[in-house]
């Protein structure tokens, strides 16, 4: 079983020549992407690719602290509003305006984290769940915000070049997701999110080993947040027009769904439920359209349930994915993986595989994050690697 | 005026307290907030819709298969789902409830479409009642006497009736409680039955007040949970208390500062009872160990 704890091939993964092979096959597919790619499917990556900035953050927060939110859309709701405004209102240019969009987000983040540090599970995740809402209603009531009406998206520009287009919106929200997610791969093997993942094993035997806990707790919410306010203001580069009524409780609940689907505490995992989820999202309102599935959908619904309702199918699916996911394979999609890997590969780490079987399938691969800090120690906070 | 204002605040508190006490009682089981309490409640009420509507039942018929709905579906939920989590951490708990509470939202969406109705109830919601220089709304009146009446018979339930202590000492010490013979796992089912049946009177008085849709009972759940915060999540009383005053200082909040940051008062009241009193205003402070 491999799990979090196997640090040192997480940090030797992109230290060997094959992870640079790796890269950069990924940078040319991502660069060539576009140009192959139809228009409306340039539109469905970059709104992927946003999903993924969220769920990069959540798997900060969520997946390697151990903290839960019910509220990223607040984040996601302020970190566009910030953008928007200071390209209205202070005429920036719009990489600046993103950055600060990003910067006043973490600070929302800060200030949510703080209740945080006196919070455990239950009480955190209501807090979070009523700044979600508080966000949306407070920008609802707010002419200056904009109100229900929302706002419109000026034209941005990237030094000389328009920002209108698919494509260039394409280059840079997934070159911007990119950067992300190796700040994010950065972070999870250094010294903050070993520290992170010491929090989420057990606090009491973090703060023993010398972390501490208040400063990264805070600093865990900070971060997850400027993910979250900057996928927030490129959602409103892509969009062109943000209301209140975008940043629902709903879409928090999915972004806490594509962590958890994807795999707690893994950013692989993370990256694929966001993929998963920001399609699903996007596809909400067009089940019919799907090939095969699409015309059976709509013949049942008329006939048990109404078509009128039909998009709602797509919470139905969320919401059954992260109930089978906790019964069935609490680690989400990466754990699965490992499982795949377990089989394929069972004869070149058979040590691995025995541990995995002997501990048998209901306690084995289901050690969830934030679970049993009795079973497996917790992590030291600062293993002689030297990499931070 | 004041009067006035209070009086509307203990009706909207009413709701608030019964959902509040529906989250407690099963936090108090299994120490998970059900986030998907306010669906369940919200299908229960549809359940009586459809019934009312579609098959011309009488109120009484219909309010009563929804609550034994109700009761089926809490039971079901804990039985089915939250029991078989192969690693029940505080975490994996919390997000199935919040994945059931999805699955639940979408299949109320897909049958009943995002449509506003307008749910028949016995009471109008119009009608108004006058005592001295306090009107309330019969169903106002109605709803402040039908929650008293059902949160009295649910702690004289658990005072007074051996089920009721089995599940008191289950919520206390579950070990405990199956050593000393309490069939604890029937125990807890029944626990989710009977929260989830208060939570569906809390619908049910709910839809008349405003209109049926799938939202029902998002505003009432955050608010429940607000309630549930300041009185203490452990204490079923408090959190009975935490609805009323909850709903009194938002209706004052609403009448004397401002209407359209009523709602964010929830909000307001969440962070500085958790800043102040992390257990909340009735709650025996309690520590907590390794």
């Amino acid at each position: 079983m491999r799990s979090s704890q196997d640090y040192y091939a997480d940090v030797q993964l992109l230290r060997g020549r094959g992870a640079w092979v790796k890269l950069a096959i990924l940078l040319v597919v991502l660069i060539v992407l576009p140009l192959v790619l139809p228009g409306y499917r340039i539109f469905t990556v970059n709104y992927m690719a946003i999903f993924v900035i969220v769920g990069l953050g959540m798997n900060i927060l969520v997946g390697d602290t151990g903290q839960v939110s019910l509220g990223h859309a607040g984040f996601l709701a302020i970190g566009a509003y910030t953008t928007v405004l200071m390209m209205t209102e202070l005429a920036a240019p719009f990489p600046l305006a993103l950055l600060v969009g990003g910067l006043v987000t973490a600070g929302f983040g800060f200030l949510l984290g703080l209740p945080a540090l006196r919070l455990r599970g239950p009480y955190l995740a209501i807090v979070t769940l009523g700044f979600g809402i508080a966000v949306t209603q407070i920008i609802g009531h707010s002419a200056f915000f904009g109100g229900h009406m929302g706002l419109v998206v000026p034209d941005a520009t990237l030094g000389p070049i328009p920002l209108s287009g698919d494509i260039s919106q394409y280059y840079v929200i997934v070159g911007t997701t990119l950067v992300l997610a190796l700040c994010a791969r950065n972070l999870s093997v250094t010294r903050v999110g070993r520290a992170f993942r010491a929090i989420r094993d057990s606090e009491i035997a973090a703060a023993t080993m010398g972390v501490d806990v208040a400063y990264y707790k805070t600093l865990s919410f900070a971060l997850s947040a400027a993910f979250a306010g900057i996928a927030g203001g490129l959602l409103a580069l892509m969009t062109g027009f943000i209301s209140p009524g975008v940043f629902t409780f709903l879409l928090s609940l999915m972004f806490l769904a594509m962590v958890v689907f994807g795999g707690l505490g893994s950013i692989p995992g993370a990256v694929l439920g966001s993929i998963v989820m920001g399609y699903l999202n996007l596809e909400m309102d067009a089940f019919e359209e799907l090939p095969l599935l699409g015309p059976a959908l709509e013949s049942f619904s008329s006939r048990f349930m109404s078509t009128a309702g039909l998009p709602n199918v797509g919470w139905v699916v969320t919401g059954l994915l992260i109930v089978l996911t906790i019964l069935v394979e609490p680690r989400g999609l990466y754990g699965l993986w490992i499982r795949l890997g377990a089989i394929i590969g069972g004869r070149k780490r058979k040590s691995d595989a025995s541990v995995g079987t002997s501990a048998g399938p209901g306690a084995g691969p289901g050690a969830g994050p934030g679970a049993e800090p009795s079973g497996s120690p917790p992590d030291p906070p600062g293993p002689p690697a030297g990499v931070s | 005026m004041l009067a006035q204002v209070i009086a509307g605040g203990l009706s909207a508190g009413s709701i608030y307290a019964l959902v509040a006490l529906a989250l407690v009682i099963t936090y108090k089981t299994t120490e998970v907030p059900n986030f998907a309490q306010g669906e369940m409640a919200m299908v229960s009420a549809f359940v009586a819709y459809v019934l009312m509507t579609d098959f011309q039942t009488g109120f009484f018929v219909a309010f009563t298969v929804a609550l034994g709905f109700a009761f089926i579906l809490g039971v079901g939920f804990e039985s089915v789902i939250l029991r078989r989590v192969r690693n029940p951490s505080h975490l994996n708990l919390l997000v199935v409830t919040l994945g059931f509470q999805l699955a639940l939202f979408g299949l109320a969406g897909w049958k009943w479409g995002a449509e506003q109705r307008r749910f028949p109830f016995p009471v109008s919601p119009n009608e108004v009642i006058r005592i001295g220089d306090v009107s309330v709304s019969t169903l106002g009146v109605a709803t402040i006497a039908i929650s008293s009446v059902l949160m009295a018979g649910v702690f004289a339930f658990f005072r007074f009736t051996k089920l009721g202590v089995a599940m008191q000492a289950t919520q206390q010490d579950s070990m405990a409680a199956r050593i000393n013979g309490v069939p604890t796992r029937r125990v807890v089912g029944l626990t989710f039955g009977i929260s989830s049946v208060i939570g569906a009177v809390a619908a049910l008085l709910t839809a008349p007040l405003i209109t049926l849709d799938t939202t029902l009972m998002w505003d009432p759940l955050l608010k429940g949970f607000a309630a549930a915060v300041l009185g203490g999540l452990n204490a079923p009383v408090g959190a009975v208390l935490g609805g009323y005053l909850l709903g009194v200082t938002e209706n004052l909040f609403g009448a004397y500062i401002s209407v359209e940051f009523k709602s964010v008062v929830a909000f307001l009241i969440i962070v500085l009872v958790l800043w102040f009193r992390p257990s909340g205003l009735f709650a025996r402070h309690y520590k907590r160990k390794v």
